[in-house]
């Protein structure tokens, strides 16, 4: 336990003056779990800053990660220190993933934006365990904001929101048929929309589908703050400073209205919940890996058993 | 077994130079996904800048980079020094049409695998994981 | 027989030109030859590639092939050459004269072709992004040694749309870059009569792993989809469809690739005349050249490669081709020695004149199998027509430009490579000498190697032209050229030729057109 510490502490220390191969090794480290990552999240608990986080979400082929890019790159160009974080899913069956955001992100790179991409690992859902660990990461060494790449696929509401200040959800034309199964959990969680492709045909009629649907969910009372929809089309950088503006719009609103730090709770929040389900996962995985088979019986009555057992451990 | 050695390793792919065959670096792509393994795809016309920045970023385990036409003696020793210059002491497997005289000159170079063309899936995934592991990962 | 000639079997035999039924070859659709007498009249062109080092260099292996019998010739060029670069350009480290000549000047061209008499040559230019500014350098070449341009004769690759399907060796976007080619194609059509303005290729589509059905659907699709863009830019199709020629692999499936050659002619003839209203014959009948599959030959055992390409290329003339490159056995290692491109060229010679099969044009024809291959083929590629026509809203071309969009076309080659390389892993495909029969002498010495002064040459040489040259020329011409860019319906080649016999360099040429028309960068589909 010690040496991790001293590993990482002077990890912290290097990456924090700027040495981009320290943040990378911290990253890997907080990726790879168990005591080193816990010894990173001590170490980088205190050091975080607040920065600003944005989930960029979206279905395969909206070009989220072109829209990202823009949006590194002019950030990078504004003075800030921005870093992505690209998440793909990880095979079910191999566990392996072929990570292929970064190369659609030249402009960030070369900006010097710093990147990186990471799998699922088998977590549920569009978003990793390590997510929420690699963000505190970024903002202790002075990256800011922080951008998470994500494919929208289910429990959207849960991955997104749960890591994001802001959470800007990324369609196409033709968007309607992908979203219906999502209806709900994008609509409550977007804080922004962005119709991107916005040069093809049916972006407009995308857009004012969306805003139909936004004055449906006002009429039912549901939303707080509604959410704009704006047009880009991120291969020629249409409408990257727009959005920019947005985003920055929907924090100082969550600045000034209070909002902020009931956002920075559910992060919180989101995270110890997640770690939580990880670690009861792997009791569980354990736990029925040492029983030589498990009890006959009403699986109700012999999974209680077991749950008590655990417990009560 | 440790977390480190449980997680997947992390191969950054690359073809350098002006060639756009990647027909053989899709492949390979797809063959260490199937072995389990995480591949941050950069693909085509990537120079060594773009490559080292990748593999520091990305905190590579092992680098994988491409060659056609006979380019290798010259961009070979380029990105192994290069990597080493940025105090990345990540191992480089070549893959290509190298011929068997080259190969040394290749290892004598840093280079610590060569792929041939008509090398089999277990081939490639063995020969990555060996590299990883000349470096005390995975 | 034609013209009462006696052509016999080699005991003696007297065979027929033809047999079996229609459509006869030369008849509509010309599923069994474009030809009455196919390869009684006339042999196939014997056409190597060639191409490394400098121009000179290249220019002295031209005379070789010349000399033992090659009737046409075919240049391969550097890649930094084939992208658009300068040899002085530094993405050009390393590469230069290895994958071919390079070309950054027109004095280089007049080096390349010195002494060749390009009034009784055929010359075949395989490049693509920058293919205008190579074929203004060899019109300027030409007329500068006193042959018009009206009498040249020869094949300019200039296929773009397949770069960004396959080879990747593109520039400009999609659109401006098909402007490019339309431009080549109004030039040529009404200057340039005996010039083929684009070999529609299927080639690479077939190196990166695609299909041999898909080989051919997406070849004859961008064949529709020029054809699209030529009568857009205003030509009359008869006018331009006679000398548009195409490009296939012959690959290890012999007759795979018979039925796909026979269903390529079928399938032309009847959407060039029924679709796009062709009423020329010359228009309906689809020439072309084949080169046996680069991508076959293996680095084991490589000697066993010469039996490959000598099976590739009767399927390319049972097939029906009108020109044919074989492959150098050695060529999965390097570029070809001379030796082995020598053995390439008696291979083709050992089929057109020891085998008897060019006594009779089609004679799988009829063949059960081969007939139902044809037909099988035919089904596969109109599946695809159907679906580029139904994303294009009726136009082939539209089609084109979303499926390079969307990424249809890299990704079926992509999922095909990929399950090509699954089978050969499994065993369940087998490739001599790698998965099979492996103990044999792997080792080859002997490979042709482009040394480090072949670079240091050409950059001298540039150097000296850049010297000599009035910078002050090249400037006017390229801001000529830069204007007529602005206008979409100024044909470029003029403002082009302009700018190389200033000796603009090709790097600045396209320097000065990406300003206007900007650069693709691809989405890599994995």
């Amino acid at each position: 336990m010690d040496g991790d510490e001293t590993v990482v502490a002077d990890l912290v220390t290097t990456a924090c003056s700027g040495d981009r191969r320290a943040v990378a090794r911290l990253l890997t480290l907080v990726e790879r779990g168990g005591e080193p990552a816990d010894a990173v999240a001590e170490a980088t608990h205190p050091l975080a800053a607040g920065a600003q986080v944005v989930g960029i979400t979206g279905a395969p082929g909206s070009g989220k990660s072109t829209l990202t890019d823009g949006l590194a790159a002019s950030l990078a160009e504004a003075g800030r220190r921005p870093a992505v974080l690209a998440v793909d899913p990880s095979s079910p069956l191999t566990g392996g993933a072929i990570l292929g955001d970064r190369v659609r992100m030249e402009a960030a790179a070369t900006a010097g934006a710093f990147i990186r991409s990471m799998a699922t690992r088998g977590h549920a859902g569009g978003l990793a365990l390590a997510v929420p660990g690699m963000v505190r990461v970024l903002d202790a060494c002075g990256f800011d904001p922080v951008l998470v790449e994500t494919v929208g696929v289910g429990q959207v509401e849960v991955d997104v929101v749960s890591v994001a200040d802001t959470a800007v959800v990324v369609v196409t034309a033709g968007w309607g048929d992908a979203v219906q199964a999502n209806k709900a959990g994008l609509l409550e969680v977007a804080d922004l929309f962005v119709v991107n492709k916005a040069d093809r045909p049916g972006a407009h009629e995308a857009r004012r589908d969306l805003e139909l649907m936004l004055d449906l969910s006002e009429v039912t009372g549901q939303a707080v703050d509604r959410p704009a929809v704006m047009l880009t089309t991120a291969t020629e950088g249409t409408g990257i400073d727009d959005l920019w503006s947005a985003i920055q719009a929907h924090h100082g609103r969550l600045v000034t209205e209070g909002r902020l730090v009931g956002r920075r709770t559910r992060r919180h929040r989101a995270e110890v919940r997640s770690r939580l389900e990880h670690l009861l996962t792997e009791a569980v995985e354990d736990r029925i890996a040492d029983l030589p088979a498990l009890p006959d019986g009403v699986p109700g009555t012999v999974a209680r058993r077991l749950a008590a057992e655990l417990l009560g451990e | 077994m440790s977390a480190a050695d449980r997680s997947p390793l992390r191969v950054v792919l690359a073809k350098l130079g002006l060639d756009g065959h990647d027909r053989g670096l899709k492949v390979v792509a797809r063959i260490l996904r199937d072995a389990g393994m995480e591949v941050v795809y950069l693909g085509l016309r990537q120079t060594t800048d773009t490559v080292v920045a990748a593999v520091e970023q990305e905190d590579a385990d092992v680098v994988g980079i491409s060659m056609h036409n006979a380019g290798h003696l010259v961009l070979a020793p380029r990105i192994v020094g290069a990597l080493a210059d940025a105090g990345l002491e990540v191992p480089v497997v070549i893959g290509g049409i190298v011929p068997d005289d080259d190969r040394l000159v290749l290892a004598d170079a840093g280079v610590v695998g060569v792929l041939g063309p008509g090398a089999s899936a277990e081939e490639v995934a063995t020969c990555v994981r060996d590299a990883a592991a000349s470096r005390g990962r995975g | 027989m034609t013209d009462g000639r006696e052509f016999t079997t080699m005991s003696g035999i007297p065979v027929n030109a033809v047999y079996g039924g229609d459509p006869l070859p030369g008849e509509f659709p010309y599923t069994r030859g474009i030809h009455p007498g196919m390869y009684r009249d006339r042999l196939w062109t014997m056409r190597m590639f060639a191409g490394f080092g400098t121009a000179e260099d290249t220019n002295r292996r031209f005379k070789e092939l010349l000399q033992a019998g090659g009737t046409g010739l075919s240049t391969a060029f550097d890649m930094p050459t084939l992208m658009g670069n300068d040899s002085d350009d530094e993405w050009s480290i390393g590469e230069v004269g290895r994958a071919g000549v390079a070309i950054d000047t027109l004095d280089d061209m007049a080096d390349l072709f010195a002494g060749i008499d390009l009034d009784r040559v055929s010359t075949s230019m395989t490049i693509n992004g920058p293919a205008p500014i190579l074929l203004a350098m060899y019109v300027a070449v030409a007329e500068a040694n006193g042959v018009e341009r009206a009498r040249l004769s020869g094949t300019l690759q200039n296929d773009i749309l397949k770069e960004y399907q396959a080879q990747k060796e593109y520039i400009f976007p999609p659109r401006p870059s098909v402007r490019l080619v339309s431009d080549v194609v109004r030039f040529t059509t009404t200057e340039m009569p005996l010039w083929n303005p684009i070999s529609i290729s299927g080639y690479h589509i077939r190196e990166a792993g695609s299909t041999a059905a898909h080989e051919l659907a997406f070849t004859l699709a961008n064949g529709f989809a020029y054809v699209e863009a030529a009568m857009a830019a205003g030509l009359d199709v008869d006018a331009f469809a006679p000398r548009l020629s195409f490009f296939f692999n012959s690959h290890s499936d012999f007759f795979e690739e018979v039925g796909k050659f026979r269903a390529a002619r079928r399938i032309w003839a009847r959407w060039m005349r029924d679709r796009y209203g062709a009423l020329d014959e010359r228009s309906l009948k689809l020439r072309f050249h084949t080169q046996t599959a680069g991508v076959s030959l293996t680095a084991q055992q490589p000697e066993i490669n010469i039996a490959r390409v000598a099976l590739q290329a009767l399927a390319g003339v049972l097939g029906g081709t009108q020109s044919l490159h074989t492959d150098s056995h050695d060529e999965a290692l390097a570029l070809p020695t001379e030796d082995a491109a020598r053995i390439a060229l008696r291979t083709q010679q050992i089929v057109a004149h020891e085998t008897g099969v060019t006594n009779v044009a089609d004679p799988l024809g009829g063949s059960d199998y081969v007939e139902w291959m044809t037909d099988e083929m035919e089904r596969r590629a109109e599946e695809v027509f159907a679906h580029l026509d139904d994303l294009g809203d009726g136009s082939i071309l539209e089609g084109v430009y979303l499926g390079i969009d969307n990424g249809f076309f890299v990704g079926e080659i992509a999922d095909a490579a990929y399950r090509f390389e699954r089978q050969v892993n499994r065993g369940q495909r087998i490739v001599v000498g790698v998965n099979a029969h492996n103990d044999g002498d792997d080792h080859r010495s002997g490979l042709l190697r482009i040394d480090q002064d072949t670079e240091d040459l050409q950059l001298k040489r540039l150097a000296e032209v850049k010297q000599d040259r009035s910078d002050e020329a090249v400037d006017t011409a390229l801001e000529q050229l830069v204007a007529d860019a602005s206008d979409p319906d100024v044909n470029l080649m003029p403002a082009i030729i302009d700018a190389v016999v200033a000796r603009a360099t090709e790097g600045e040429v396209v320097h000065a057109l990406e300003g206007v028309f900007g650069t693709y960068v691809e989405e890599p589909v994995v």
